[in-house]
């Protein structure tokens, strides 16, 4: 009689990927990574693309000045704002981590909610001041 | 003669780390002035746009920031790609098409800054 195969070990397999079931402080993470990916790729072109428009002549200032007050320019300007201040605000925590302020667990989430938040106020304060 | 042996890695990591965050800092210290010339100028006009980039010590301080950006994301970019890249050709070859395209913005913000 042959010896039955050993039968392989069921392990749990659990890999969440969800960013939704991420706590707090890798959200802020994986978004201040995908921020500066985007930021590269799209808003350094941009902005010197932009840069180099207005500051050439008074009629390229004056398109882009109309550009600018498309809305769907605005939102699409509005989501660079928001990428760059979150980007921002995360970096700052992540400099308040170096010097050893809020490493442990509570602080950390907290400062985690708080970078969150201020990402989203700012843009929204920005949204208000260009709409 | 005994010299001392260094156990672990080549010790240029702690470059990219400080790098990172002195540059970091130049950026938001930039975007503070940026951002109180839009407050106080309001909606700007050509003329003021114009004059902002006259000034030679703005010219520096916006090179200083566009070249802290472009080293920020050197580092930034290359740990992604040192991430998620496996294949050690692909990974070196993008590596050298964003040091490639991060110089040549280099080159452009200075025309820009003092070419417009």
């Amino acid at each position: 009689m042959p010896s039955p195969q050993p039968v392989p070990r069921q392990r749990p397999k659990y890999y969440d990927l969800n960013l939704l079931h991420l706590p707090m402080p890798g959200l802020v993470s994986i978004f201040q990574r995908i921020t500066g990916v985007v930021m590269f790729l799209f808003l350094i072109p941009a902005v010197l693309y932009v840069l180099q428009c207005t500051l050439g002549s008074e009629t390229g200032f004056n398109s882009w000045k109309a550009i600018f007050s498309e809305p769907i320019v605005k939102l699409i300007v509005l989501g660079f704002v928001w990428s760059y201040l979150h980007h921002l605000f995360a970096g700052i925590r992540y400099l308040l981590l170096d010097i050893h302020i809020g490493t442990s667990l509570q602080p950390a989430r907290a400062s985690a909610k708080v970078v969150l938040v201020l990402g989203l106020i700012g843009t929204l304060l920005v949204g208000v001041r260009i709409w | 003669m005994p010299t001392k042996k260094i156990p672990v890695g080549a010790h240029y990591g702690w470059q990219d780390w400080l790098a990172q965050r002195v540059t970091a800092i130049i950026m938001v210290l930039f975007s503070i002035v940026i951002i109180g010339f839009f407050m106080i100028k309001g909606g700007a006009n050509y003329g003021d746009w114009k004059e902002l980039f006259r000034s030679q010590l703005f010219r520096i301080l916006a090179l200083l920031f566009f070249l802290s950006v472009y080293y920020h994301a050197w580092i930034g970019i290359k740990d992604v790609l040192m991430d998620y890249i496996k294949p050690a050709g692909l990974r070196i070859s993008l590596q050298v098409l964003v040091l490639l395209l991060l110089l040549a913005c280099s080159i452009w913000s200075v025309t820009i800054i003092w070419g417009t």
